[in-house]
This record gives structure tokens, C-alpha cells and sequence, in this order.
């Protein structure tokens, strides 16, 4: 019940910036509410599937440059058009790296998730039709204005919330926790486990897919950084740091990591220290993030 | 193709591919006995290769220099084990990505606070500063051939000690069931914390010989990881033999792919990965420990 409180009040002050009209505030954290989008979607797969996923920035990455591609070859921006496309190509990509991938178990999956993600990201770098690694800027974007964009962002935010919240109560989201708690005991159920994660994978692609098409919508450029692996690692970080298998937890994680980075780089120039020490010590002394300090919520 | 210049190709692609034992070779000794997925393993690859370039600034004598950094590199292994490694040996395979993740990070930054984000090129010894003629047109620096050597002579080395000592044998043991060989009375603290530094070592030493033929650069251990991690994937994790198979494959076909296909070279390696682990999911010689 605390915790729902604690919920609202977050996203109804998040929601009373966008009429701040503060170019600053709109910008930083609207980036921080994508954060908050990729790191409940990639929860979906680490904290109630156990799949540790390196993957999750390609998915991103695939969709903002499929948005710069239509805008600037086609002239194709509206988004009722684009938006269904873009998530649509994450969500495909995901199933043929997911089928690929999830041939693999353990620390296999997550050195092959790695491995395609590297692939993809120099295929963007070393090719100047793809921008190479200065990037592309999206020329026209699908929703002008930062405020409008700030919005999107936020209604996407609430409604990922929605329906992952909703997806892990319902019969489907049980399977999950079967799989994570024991996947031999769950297929000898006669549930295909691996069709069950390989549908979790897309679902957690799409929607990492989504939240690549919302920031090149508000940064109006993208570029081949953003789907190598080290943003995988930080989305992961994210995840840990807010607590997996709460989606509160990462969702927050999220925002507060934002703050670390932009008050840790006024600091000092070593902020990445900062952030390897955080990344360190959560990782030692606080397993289950910050979500385990809140007593008595498990699970969202 | 000449034929020339197809022996050239072989030559620097087995050569890469040795080199690339050397460090992947580490990982999965680490990853077999410790059970431990090791991502700073690029990063002690960067660090070997910024201490020959600094300290053979500092001394002017790059063999000098690595006779400085091995135990150098030692002492940077046994310390990252005792004080972060060695509490991951309970915990789920998240935690030590994340940790070595973090790890990664800070010794990135380490880098760029001692040393700057400048290219520093790194001079090969005077004496190995000729090159031997391979067929009409091309030639082989006597550097890369003694690279090679070293990591030939290395890898035999490294198969003796685990096959036919004492000491290997221990490895062998704690990579099948480290709880039996503590039973057993065994120190297996002592034991990983042997392994991981040699494991350190290695990947240091194979960026301590690559410094002079890549130059050293911020960030030149994170390639370095994810082809090892191909190469590992490729051979099976925990094996040696299938990281020499996997190296060798991997080192011939960036060679090749980056004058076949230049644009591709670098996506090549990784779909001779899904090829291989559509055919064979655990890797060419997996699973040598299973259910680690």
C-alpha cells in the first residue's frame, strides 16, 4: 500500500514537470524516465525469468535507428506510423537473437547475448552508410516540442509499468516465477519453458525497442554507443541497483542513477569511479538493491 | 589471392589467434576452476599493455619492461581476488558480471587518470627490429614470430603443468568439484587464488606483446574481452583445448574476413559463433565441467 503511495506520488510529480516547460529539467528527465523503461523491461528477464541479458542495448539501439532511417531516407515520421514499426523491428530482431541465444543457458546465454550485441554494434560503427560512429541525427522528428515528447515519455513510462505489473500477475507471469524458481520442475509441468522465454525476451525487446524510438525522438540523434555492450552493463546495474524482482525498484533505480551521474560529474572529472564504486558495493553489501532495505515487498 | 600473399594471411591469422589464446585461455582457466565469468579479464589485457609501454619508457628496454610487469600483474591478480573475486564464489552468475562490470569501469578510469587518453606506440627491442622474407613481396617482423613463439611455448607449457603436475592436477580436481578437493584438505582458497593470477598474468603478458604491434589505446582491452568471450563460447567454456581450437578458428577468419569481406570483418567472427553453437550449443569441446 506504502509503496503504491510512494508510486503515485513519483509519477504525479514526474508528470507536474512536464508543465514546468524547463528546457533542463525536460530533457534530463525524460532521459532518466527512458532509463526507467529499459530497466523494467530488461527486469522482466533478470528478475523474473533469470535470464541475464547483454542484449538489451541492441534492442534500443535497433529501434532509434530505424526512426533516424525513416525520417531521414523517407521522410517518414508520424508516429502512428513509425512507432508500431520501430517496436515492431526491435521486437523481430529479439526473437531471432532470442531464439538463437536461448540454445544457450547460463553464463552461455550471457556471453552469446554479449557477443550479438557486439556484432550489431560494430556493424553500426565501421559502416559510414550507417552513420559510422559519429551517429546519424534524426532530421525530422515524430513529436516536436520537448514538453510533448517529456509527456510521451511519461505516459509510456506508466503504461510499461502497467502492463508488466499486469503480465507477471496474470497466468503467464506465474510461468515466469516457475522457470526462475526451478526450470526442470516447470517443464516437467508440461510448460515449453523455452518458448515461455523466448515470448519474455521479445516482450523485454519491444519494449527496449520503445524506449530507443522515445529517446532519439528527444535527443534527435542516435548513435553506436548506445547499443554497445557497456550501456547493457549500466541498464543491468540499474536493475540491481533498484532491486530485481520488484519493478518498482529498477524503475526508480533508474531515475536515482540519473541524479548520481549528473550532480557525480559536476564533482569531479573520475565520475565513472563514483559509479564503479557504487556498482561495487551494491553488488557486495546490498544483493537485493535498494528494494530489499524497503521490509516486507518481494514482489511487484 | 597469390599464393604469397594467402601465406601472409595464414601466418597473422594463426598468429592473432595465438595471441588470443594467451588471453582466452586465461578466462576460461578461471572460469572452469573458479566458476567465475571474469569481464575485467580485458581490462588486465590494457593494464599489461600500458606497464610495457610505461615502464619500458621508463627503463628503454621493452624486454626489461615485461620481466617488470609479469610480477607486476601477479600482484594485481591476487589482490583483485582476495579483495573482491573470492566473495562471488557463492553467488549467481548477475553478481559477478556486475562486479567485474564495475570493475571494468574503475579500471578504465585508473587508465585515464595515470595515463591520459593519448595513442602511445610502443617500440619493439633493437635487436627484433628486422623481418624475414615470406615468398617474393612479403616479409614477417622477427617481433611477430617471436610472439608467436611465446605463446606456442606458453600454451605447451600451460598443458603440461595441468596434465602432468601435482599442481595441475589440483586445478583439474577444483574444476571438477572444488568442495571435494577442500574435503579432501586442499587450501582451494590458495588454489583460485593461484589460478585467477595466473589467469591475470596471462591476459596481461598477451597485452604486454601485442603493445608494439597495436599500439596502446584507452579501451583496447574491451575488444579484446568480447573475442575472447567468442573464442571461449566457441571452444566450451572451461576447456584449454577448445579456446587453441577456438583462437586459431577466430584468429583466421577476422584475417581473412578483413580482406574477403572488409566491411563485414568485423561481424564475421560472431556469425562463425552462431554457426557454431547452432551446430553445437555448449562449443566444439564443451561441456569439459559441467553444471559450473
Amino acid at each position: 500500500m506504502k509503496r503504491r503511495l510512494i508510486l503515485l506520488a513519483a509519477a504525479a510529480a514526474l508528470g507536474a514537470v512536464a508543465f514546468s516547460g524547463d528546457r533542463f529539467w525536460l530533457q534530463f528527465l525524460g532521459k532518466a524516465m527512458i532509463g526507467s523503461i529499459l530497466a523494467m523491461s530488461l527486469d522482466l528477464l533478470v528478475g523474473f525469468t533469470g535470464l541475464v541479458s547483454l542484449a538489451h542495448s541492441a534492442f534500443f539501439g535497433l529501434a532509434a535507428y530505424l526512426l533516424a532511417g525513416l525520417s531521414n531516407r523517407f521522410d517518414l515520421v508520424n508516429p502512428i506510423v513509425t512507432l508500431p514499426l520501430c517496436v515492431a523491428f526491435a521486437a523481430g530482431c529479439a526473437l531471432i537473437i532470442g531464439w538463437l541465444s536461448l540454445r544457450a543457458t547460463g553464463v552461455y546465454f550471457i556471453m552469446v547475448t554479449l557477443a550479438f550485441t557486439q556484432m550489431l554494434f560494430y556493424l553500426f560503427n565501421d559502416s559510414p552508410a550507417l552513420g559510422g560512429s559519429d551517429g546519424l541525427f534524426v532530421k525530422a522528428r515524430p513529436i516536436e516540442g520537448r514538453a510533448a515528447a517529456y509527456v510521451a515519455i511519461w505516459t509510456a513510462v506508466v503504461l510499461v509499468y502497467l502492463l508488466l505489473s499486469r503480465m507477471l500477475r496474470a497466468p503467464y507471469g506465474r510461468v515466469l516465477e516457475g522457470i526462475l524458481g526451478n526450470e526442470q520442475r516447470t517443464r516437467s509441468l508440461g510448460y515449453p519453458t523455452r518458448r515461455y522465454k523466448l515470448v519474455a525476451f521479445v516482450i523485454a525487446g519491444a519494449l527496449a525497442g520503445l524506449a530507443g524510438y522515445l529517446d532519439a525522438t528527444l535527443h534527435g540523434f542516435v548513435n553506436p554507443a548506445q547499443l554497445g555492450w557497456r550501456q547493457s552493463g549500466l541498464i543491468l546495474v540499474t536493475v540491481l541497483l533498484g532491486g530485481k524482482g520488484t519493478l518498482y525498484g529498477p524503475a526508480l533505480g533508474a531515475l536515482l542513477l540519473a541524479f548520481i551521474e549528473h550532480y557525480g560529474e559536476r564533482v569531479t572529472a573520475h565520475w565513472n569511479a563514483l559509479i564503479a564504486a557504487l556498482v561495487i558495493a551494491v553488488v557486495l553489501f546490498l544483493p537485493r538493491g535498494l528494494a530489499g532495505l524497503v521490509p516486507g515487498t518481494r514482489r511487484a | 589471392m597469390s599464393l604469397s600473399l594467402f601465406v601472409l594471411q595464414i601466418v597473422n591469422g594463426i598468429e592473432y589467434g595465438l595471441l588470443l589464446f594467451l588471453v582466452a585461455s586465461g578466462l576460461t582457466l578461471v572460469f572452469g576452476v573458479l566458476g567465475v565469468l571474469n569481464f575485467a579479464h580485458g581490462s588486465f589485457y590494457m593494464l599489461g599493455a600500458y606497464l610495457a609501454w610505461w615502464l619500458s619508457e621508463r627503463t628503454g628496454s621493452l624486454l626489461l619492461a615485461i620481466l617488470l610487469a609479469i610480477p607486476a600483474m601477479v600482484l594485481i591478480g591476487v589482490a583483485v581476488e582476495r579483495l573482491a573475486i573470492a566473495r562471488l564464489y557463492a553467488r549467481d552468475h548477475l553478481s559477478q558480471v556486475l562486479l567485474t562490470y564495475g570493475l571494468v569501469l574503475l579500471f578504465n578510469e585508473l587508465q585515464r587518470a595515470l595515463w591520459g587518453n593519448d595513442v602511445h606506440g610502443v617500440r619493439t627491442p633493437a635487436a627484433l627490429a628486422w623481418t624475414m622474407p615470406l615468398g617474393e613481396t612479403q616479409t614477417w617482423p622477427a617481433w611477430r614470430a617471436l610472439t608467436a613463439l611465446a605463446c606456442v611455448c606458453i600454451g605447451v607449457a600451460m598443458r603440461q603443468i595441468v596434465l602432468k603436475t601435482r599442481f595441475g592436477m589440483r586445478v583439474r580436481a577444483g574444476a571438477s568439484n572444488a568442495e571435494m578437493v577442500e574435503a579432501l584438505g586442499i587450501d582451494v582458497r590458495r588454489l583460485f587464488a593461484i589460478v585467477f593470477s595466473a589467469g591475470t598474468a596471462l591476459a596481461g603478458l598477451a597485452g604486454m606483446l601485442a603493445a608494439p604491434l597495436t599500439t596502446v589505446y584507452p579501451g583496447m582491452g574491451e575488444n579484446v574481452l568480447i573475442l575472447s568471450f567468442v573464442v571461449v563460447v566457441i571452444g566450451g567454456i572451461g576447456s584449454i583445448r577448445g579456446a587453441f581450437f577456438g583462437a586459431l578458428l577466430v584468429g583466421l577468419a577476422d584475417t581473412f574476413g578483413k580482406v574477403l569481406l572488409p566491411g563485414f570483418a568485423s561481424a564475421i567472427v560472431y556469425a562463425v559463433m552462431a554457426a557454431v553453437l547452432l551446430w553445437r550449443p555448449r562449443g566444439l569441446l564443451g561441456p569439459a565441467f559441467e553444471g559450473r
